[in-house]
């Protein structure tokens, strides 16, 4: 299973990066890691690529044009999955407009595919998804943000010259006026 | 003057984590609560203790329930040390049924907790510990002065697979208490559920 894995993810990255091509970069779906996943859950209709800490933080270090929502979930955890349905509206309305939504699920790895991926694909989310598998927490927390305790839902903003951290549940307004702060 | 103390309000709601709860050293509250096992429970009952392990943990947190095993033998094995687990449920009942007092007693009797599971009835206890998270440890030690806190932090440093583990914080930090040397790692941190309130 794991080969199978480590071939898809070597594909994955090929063919993502050949859609990345011909894809607006705004789109949603339309991120491109530069890093290589150590795996890829994938469905019909839907990809999660996997990462450890050192393969996601290419994407927390950028310094681009464009504005990151990070919001870091799972779907055992109750007050993330309220608060999703504004990430992804936020991630429709802002599309275009050089922002990037990337949920970034902590579900355990081993379960993930029986949990995450079904998710995904049920409500059929829009925004990009990753999986976080990296059990070394008290190494990585800290280079998230070091204010984090842990708990989440746990939100990250940013472009090339702002970071701010969010240890706290969301309703649209008050996401969107943190994006806006960013944009305006 | 009013602006400046809203301001403040609103800069310590989201930033509570740094501004409440205890830091190593500091010295912990006793609590009375209400066990699974129908008795009363507070520090002060305990005799004969070099201290406690107080564990802030819930039913219905994958993250702690993949952790009551690893919990259940900390008790065991600390327990006869002089440092007994005490669990303590911070959620909401109302918020989270599945954290209530009658679940809760469920699932000590399916997993035969052998250390007191406490309801934080009313939530006046988990804030001033400052626990974030279930499952979220501290370790106090019991002193002339009253119950210091030792250690702040996660279980060990493998959520996912105990047999992975490579440091065990909570065990490495009682062990140098218990030996009277110096706790090498007193703060960590690890993803867990957020506290319902």
């Amino acid at each position: 299973m794991k080969y199978i894995l480590y071939a898809l993810a070597g594909l994955m990255v090929f063919v993502s990066c050949g859609e990345g091509q011909g894809q607006k970069a705004n789109e949603p779906g339309a991120l491109v890691m530069e890093t290589t996943p150590k795996g890829v859950l994938e469905s019909e209709n839907k990809k999660i690529a996997i990462y450890d800490f050192d393969g996601l933080s290419e994407l927390l270090e950028r310094k681009d044009e464009k504005v990151y929502v990070v919001n870091f979930w799972a779907t055992w955890c109750k007050p993330c999955v309220e608060e999703l349905p504004f990430f992804e509206k936020l991630n429709d309305k802002y599309a275009g407009k050089n922002v990037e939504v990337v949920l970034v699920s902590l579900d355990f790895p081993s379960r993930a595919e029986e949990l995450l991926l079904s998710f995904v694909e049920k409500k059929n989310i829009k925004s990009d998804v990753l999986l976080l598998d990296d059990p070394k927490q008290n190494t990585w927390i800290p280079k998230v943000d070091p204010k984090w305790s842990g708990a989440i839902p746990a939100t990250l903003i940013f472009n090339k010259d702002r970071k701010v951290f969010y240890e706290k549940s969301f309703n649209f307004d008050e996401l969107e006026t943190e994006l806006l702060s960013f944009i305006n | 003057m009013l602006i400046g103390v809203l301001l403040m309000t609103s800069v310590r709601g989201v930033y509570a984590q740094d501004t409440g709860g205890y830091e190593v050293g500091d010295l912990a509250t006793d609590f009375k609560l209400q066990s699974t096992d129908g008795s009363v429970v507070s520090l002060a009952d305990y005799d004969d203790v070099r201290g406690y392990l107080v564990i802030f943990t819930c039913n219905s947190c994958p993250y702690a329930v993949a952790y009551e095993d690893r919990i259940i033998a900390l008790d065991k094995e600390f327990k006869e040390k002089g440092v007994p687990v005490i669990a303590i449920n911070p959620n909401n009942p109302k918020v989270q049924p599945k954290d209530s007092f009658e679940e809760m007693k469920k699932r000590a009797a399916e997993k035969g907790f052998t250390f007191p599971y406490l309801l934080d009835a009313g939530q006046k206890i988990f804030p001033q510990y400052g626990a974030t998270r279930t499952p979220h440890c501290f370790l106090l030690e019991k002193t002339d002065k009253g119950n210091v806190v030792r250690y702040n932090g996660a279980i060990d440093d493998n959520y996912q697979d105990a047999s992975a583990v490579e440091t065990t914080y909570v065990a490495n930090a009682i062990e140098a208490m218990l030996a009277g040397e110096a706790i090498k790692v007193e703060n960590t941190k690890a993803i867990g559920c957020s506290i319902k309130i």
